[in-house]
């Protein structure tokens, strides 16, 4: 406890944390332009044979299991995952800890029921499988339609993400709108240029050198955390409760379930299932499956993503209640950031600028890496699903679809900026589950119909795409985190008719039962042929698409 | 073909409907699905009962086991726990019961189609 106490005192000295951060915040920006430097290199020299367009949106499937597992977990540990978590746990204590569960468990719906055999039927995007054996044209737009939107929200919310961010880490004000725009523009060019240079191949570097630093980054955290509590949980639980009575905080309550839901349980039924089944299901997760040359490297990915994220979301428990118990719940809402302050404060306290500084770049590299990511599985979709299969129906001049998929990022990109900028101070965890509660409404049944239903029809894919999609987005806007209090997205209005703020409880059954019913109301069947075929190559790997060779 | 999206789309050297209906298959894909379905089933069951335990059964959730660590830490921890298990379970099973059928049927179609496409360009 000593160590808890004189940290206490050396914060409380003459500064606030907040304060005592900004002096040291070009120490930050050195270590982020370091980070940017190397993996422009790596990007560039990956660059080097983006020819083909397996290569630009496959990396020419030549990465194996492991690396590709690391760039999954680079992918989806989001700034969300790493300083959203840790901040709930520190703040809401036990209910910050639920989200991570979910974000796991969730992988095993990817490895038992997806993965493999996505692996083994697509292409470059989730629609190749999905309209595989349906009617071509409906079904890609569709499935490339809910991928744009999923991209979009994800997207949006890293962005508006980052903004928040900078507060903190470049010693801005929370009020410093300016600055934060000028940082969002900053984030969307670095992530234009990596993704136009280094495609798939580029992204994924970016991501495995991400990850790596974050798990290494969180284990010294934790290391340190768990060392000055005699390598005891109960032990640094009990600090985070002292903490919690000194400053009139929840107490011994901290370590209960209530904090956060506890007046909302059917909300936190609600998002555990789109959490649990939206991973499965977000295109950007699914794209880097065809980054590997076999199903079965495709398994290893998801071994190594669960692992690595797994080990991970253990650390976030040790740094939420490190932070709770070392900085307390006063001073992390009291910083610029707020919520998402935890982690890199808990850095400043036990380890100085340079921790602080560390962490904060690797903060910022996983918004680069996230962004980056969901860019070019965006792009990939406009350019492969929509101009190649259906503008100009299967027929792309050569090199077009790629050049294509390039002029898409740069749309993309500047679109990402404004709605960022726009965006700045919204609710990013909202955002973040509203992809999740989409993709497993609009994407999810129809994945697992086509690859398990025999006679699953065209129908069918169309209802439950569209009717999950838009009962999704129709039941949030009706949500009361869009209208009816103060804290909403419009404090003025009020037409929040539907009580919970996710629609997954409502949307996922609904999409599930309109698969059902769009199929054996068609009239017409499809072809069994060609549904032989799927189920004869998902599950055998005959006619997959094979490794680039250069 | 009209559809580049698929690789070696209706290959006309196999009949997959044959395929789909011979022995061999059918047991590959009884393999598959009597491992995935059943666990499955089993961890969404697990994961629904710790969260609605998580919701609505607080105090049961709050009792402590050991020191501060109480019941709903101890069974979220089992839920990683069940997850590594799991994926470990599944590639084991996997590489020794699913792995060597699939390849079996694999390499025989492949056979076919390169066999197919020389006589072809005969």
């Amino acid at each position: 406890m000593n160590a808890t106490s004189v940290l206490q005192h050396l914060a409380a000295a003459d500064k606030s944390l907040g304060e005592q951060t900004k002096d040291t915040s070009w120490i930050n920006i050195l270590i982020f332009v370091l980070f940017v430097g190397v993996t422009m290199v790596v990007v560039f020299r990956a660059s080097r044979n983006n020819k083909t367009a397996a290569d630009y949106y496959a990396a020419g499937r030549s990465f194996s299991g492991g690396q590709n597992g690391t760039a999954i977990a680079g992918d989806y540990l989001s700034a969300a995952s790493f300083l959203g978590i840790t901040g709930a746990i520190a703040i809401n204590g036990y209910d910050g800890f639920l989200y991570s569960i979910g974000f796991l468990v969730a992988w095993l719906v990817a490895l038992l029921l997806v993965a493999e055999l996505l692996r083994n039927t697509g292409k470059f995007t989730m629609a190749d499988v999905l309209s595989f054996r349906l009617k071509q044209r409906p079904v890609r737009i569709a499935a490339a339609t809910t991928t744009l939107v999923v991209c979009f929200f994800y997207l949006l919310a890293q962005m508006a993400g980052a903004g928040g961010l900078v507060s903190l880490l470049l010693g801005l004000d929370n009020g410093n709108k300016t600055g934060q725009g000028i940082v969002i523009a900053v984030v969307g060019v670095l992530m234009i240029v990596y993704v136009l240079i280094g495609g798939m191949k580029g992204t994924t570097w970016v991501q495995i050198i991400k990850a790596c630093l974050l798990v290494v980054g969180a284990a010294i955290m934790t290391v340190i955390v768990l060392a000055m509590n005699g390598f005891n949980l109960s032990t640094l639980m009990d600090a985070a409760v002292q903490t919690s009575i000194n400053e009139g905080g929840a107490g011994a309550a901290l370590l209960n379930p209530g904090a956060a839901y506890g007046k909302a349980p059917l909300d936190f039924v609600s998002l555990a299932l789109a959490l649990v089944l939206g991973t499965a299901a977000l295109p950007h997760v699914l794209m880097r499956f065809y980054t590997v040359p076999t199903a079965k490297e495709a398994r290893k990915s998801v071994v190594w993503a669960i692992w690595l994220i797994g080990i991970f979301y253990i650390f976030t428990l040790v740094l939420g209640y490190g932070a709770g118990a070392l900085i307390g719940k006063t001073a992390i809402l009291a910083a610029p950031g707020g919520v998402n302050a935890a982690a890199p404060l808990l850095a400043f306290v036990i380890g100085g600028p340079i921790l602080l500084g560390f962490i904060s770049a690797v903060a910022f590299a996983t918004i680069l890496a996230v962004v980056a990511g969901l860019t070019i599985t965006a792009a990939a979709s406009f350019a492969h699903d929509i101009y190649s299969n259906v503008i100009v129906k299967g027929e792309p001049k050569p090199e077009m679809e790629v050049k294509v998929a390039r002029r898409t990022v740069v749309v993309i990109g500047i679109v990402a900026i404004a709605g960022g900028i726009l965006a700045n101070g919204q609710n990013i965890a909202f955002l973040v589950a509203l992809a999740f509660a989409i993709a497993a409404s609009a994407n999810l049944p129809t994945i697992l119909f086509s690859l398990f239903w025999k006679k699953f029809t065209t129908q069918g894919a169309l209802w439950s795409m569209y009717g999950g999609l838009a009962s999704a987005i129709i039941l949030i806007a009706f949500s009361p985190v869009v209208s009816g209090s103060e804290k909403a997205m419009i404090p003025g209005a009020s037409f929040d008719w539907f009580p919970l703020a996710n629609p997954g409880i409502v949307s996922i059954p609904l999409a599930f039962f309109l698969g059902w019913l769009g199929t054996v109301l068609d009239k017409n069947t499809e072809n069994p042929q060609v549904q032989a075929e799927m189920e004869v190559r998902s599950l055998t790997g005959v006619g997959a698409e094979k490794a680039v060779e250069h | 073909m009209g559809n580049s999206a698929q690789a070696s789309p209706g290959s006309p050297d196999v009949d997959f409907a044959q395929v789909q209906e011979s022995e061999e298959f059918k047991d590959l894909r009884k393999s598959h699905r009597s491992f995935v379905f059943p666990v499955a089933l089993g961890f969404l069951l697990w994961y629904f009962a710790y969260v609605l335990l998580a919701a609505y059964a607080h105090d049961f959730m709050s009792i402590k086991v050991w020191g501060s660590i109480n019941i709903g830490l101890v069974m979220g921890l089992l839920q990683f726990v069940t997850t590594f298990g799991i994926t470990t379970w599944y590639v084991h099973y996997a590489n020794s019961r699913m792995d060597p059928k699939a390849a079996k049927i694999r390499t025989r179609l492949e056979s076919q189609i390169s066999a197919g496409s020389a006589t072809e360009g005969v």
